[in-house]
């Protein structure tokens, strides 16, 4: 059964959107990641124009995430004053991001320089969880050993500005979070992803930011930042497809419950060899599409 | 549909006294008929087809000098302006390099006839009548860098043919008995809203003797339409809407689940 996306204004199987949006939330159930990296590229391969398949991206994160705020603050593992100073930067780098995405996207080059950026994206996240989980695997026993926050005074330490993030037990600079959530924030623009590949080993390693409350924290800045970016894609880009992002919210969902439960019966460090290679798989079958001939090498789209 | 087919056959049957002394060619007329008017792009829309028919008019019996009779139908969706970009490589990667703007090219656009058009029309009437695929990709704007836009124009047909939406249907009209003729267009499922004018020429000699016109509306219906029309009108509206009705699915999700978990506990 297909169905017909308003604003993608192409018709696509609803039963191969349910079943993209299931994949990526068992993935994000098994290890833990968003998933928006990969769901993004997917959404290009079935047909879905680039710039829509972005901002629709960006939507259906707002309903994964404000899912996973809920159960963190059930938990109590958001820092909101740290979440804030991320948010702060998140927006600014939002409203840029989408500057920089109507720009590129009147001068024809959005989907070269999407893909460029996920090829590049794509190959250093797998190539660094495949060198991650081959060394977890070998061993074995102190697989977390790469995610214990680092407590000695680096650079960041002598930043001005300093505040202190009760939460996390932090007495830093306000600098290095804006500036990180900035990062996130134009990527959520541009890319359609939450950054929590980024966000995650940046606010633990460079900030030294208690693993405790890092994921419940970012989830925090997720939600506010990519719901901005959905208003201002839906404003300025017009290429918010809500049916798209609601329909890959369902399968995620569902996805996401299978994910958690599955994980704690399967073996996750050499599920995330496989999780690895998809990754790789993805970024090389992108960068291909960049370097082999085009069949056509014409492309027609609607000027506005 | 059936009342129409009936009218057209009692339209034709009564042969009504002629007036006399007009040319052989001014005394056909083209009486069109549509199997829908109407075509509604609703969520689980995966194209369509349309049944075109009609039939010649007479005044009086064909003088037997007549030569043979044609019949052409287009059917021409609502016009767009197109950006065509062709890609080069560049360090390697294929990349978008230049760009010309087609001002007006119909978003849908289908040629059937008896014959081959050529054989059909002389070139001054089907340029007249605007009849035929390169008539439809007309308007290719010049730019300095570019010496020949005719390739981009070209592109235009070929990646619209790939994708169901131009189409050249030589021979595809079935004419019977000199009156009454037929053919089926087939839209596919990413037609572009608005009107669809479908036009009908009756060809002799070489050349076009009458040409009729009827339309097909082709909407947006129920929801796909609201959520669109909302999207171009009140694109803010729009935004936060998108964002409230993500919030509603991810909370309820969350509220299901729970209660799903504290179920099997």
């Amino acid at each position: 059964m297909s169905i017909y996306l308003p604003v993608a204004e192409v018709s696509v199987s609803i039963l191969m959107l349910l079943g993209i949006g299931g994949m990526v939330g068992l993935l994000s159930g098994l290890f833990g990641v968003g998933g928006g990296f990969i769901l993004t590229p997917i959404l290009f391969f079935i047909g879905i124009p680039p710039a829509v398949a972005v901002a629709s991206a960006a939507n259906q994160i707002v309903g994964s995430s404000f899912s996973a705020f809920l159960a963190h603050l059930k938990r109590k593992t958001v820092d909101f004053k740290m979440g804030g100073v991320l948010l702060a930067g998140g927006l600014v780098g939002s409203a840029f991001g989408v500057q920089l995405f109507t720009m590129l996207t009147r001068a024809g080059q959005i989907e070269l320089f999407v893909s460029l950026a996920y090829v590049v994206l794509l190959g250093s996240i797998g190539g660094l969880m495949l060198y991650e989980s081959v060394g977890a695997l070998r061993r074995q026993k102190n697989s977390n050993a790469l995610l214990q926050p680092r407590k000695r005074h680096s650079w960041v330490h002598g930043l001005p500005l300093k505040m202190r993030f009760r939460t996390s037990h932090l007495y830093v600079s306000a600098i290095p979070p804006f500036v990180i959530g900035l990062i996130v924030g134009v990527l959520a623009a541009i890319l359609g992803v939450g950054g929590g590949f980024i966000m995650v080993p940046a606010m633990i390693y460079l900030i030294g930011m208690p693993t405790k409350v890092v994921i419940g924290t970012s989830v925090f800045q997720f939600l506010f930042v990519t719901g901005f970016t959905t208003v201002m894609h839906a404003w300025q880009s017009q290429t918010v497809d809500v049916l798209l992002a609601l329909i890959l919210l369902i399968g995620g969902v569902i996805g996401a419950q299978v994910g958690v439960s599955l994980a704690t019966r399967l073996r996750a460090e050499q599920l995330r060899v496989l999780l690895a290679l998809l990754v790789l798989v993805v970024g090389f079958q992108l960068f291909l599409e960049l370097v082999l001939q085009p069949d056509e090498r014409y492309s027609l789209s609607v000027a506005r | 549909m059936r009342r129409l087919v009936l009218a057209l056959l009692l339209a034709l049957a009564p042969p009504v006294a002629a007036p006399v002394a007009t040319p052989v060619v001014a005394q056909e007329r083209i009486v069109t008929g549509i199997s829908t008017d109407n075509i509604a792009l609703s969520a689980t829309f995966e194209g369509t087809e349309v049944f075109v028919f009609g039939a010649i008019r007479r005044e009086e019996p064909l003088p037997e000098e007549a030569g043979p009779l044609d019949i052409i139908i287009t059917l021409r969706g609502p016009p767009q302006p197109l950006w065509v970009r062709r890609k080069e490589r560049r360090f390697g990667i294929w990349m978008n390099t230049e760009a010309v703007r087609v001002s007006r090219t119909p978003s849908f656009y289908a040629a059937a006839s008896t014959r081959r058009l050529h054989e059909i029309l002389t070139e001054t009437e089907r340029l007249r009548w605007g009849i035929g695929m390169d008539q439809a990709v007309r308007h290719v704007g010049g730019h300095p860098a570019i010496d020949d836009t005719r390739p981009f124009a070209e592109a235009v047909v070929r990646i619209k043919e790939d994708e169901g939406l131009y189409a050249r249907m030589d021979g595809a009209v079935r004419l019977m008995e000199e009156t009454l003729f037929q053919t089926t267009f087939t839209l596919p499922a990413n037609l572009v809203e608005g009107d669809y004018m479908a036009e009908f020429f009756l060809v002799r000699e070489r050349a076009v003797i009458h040409r009729g016109v009827t339309t097909i509306t082709v909407q947006k219906t129920g929801i796909e339409r609201w959520l669109y029309n909302l999207s171009r009108e009140q694109p803010i509206v729009y935004g936060l809407l998108a964002v409230g009705l993500a919030l509603l699915a991810g909370w309820l999700a969350s509220y299901a689940f729970s209660a799903f978990r504290l179920a099997r506990r």
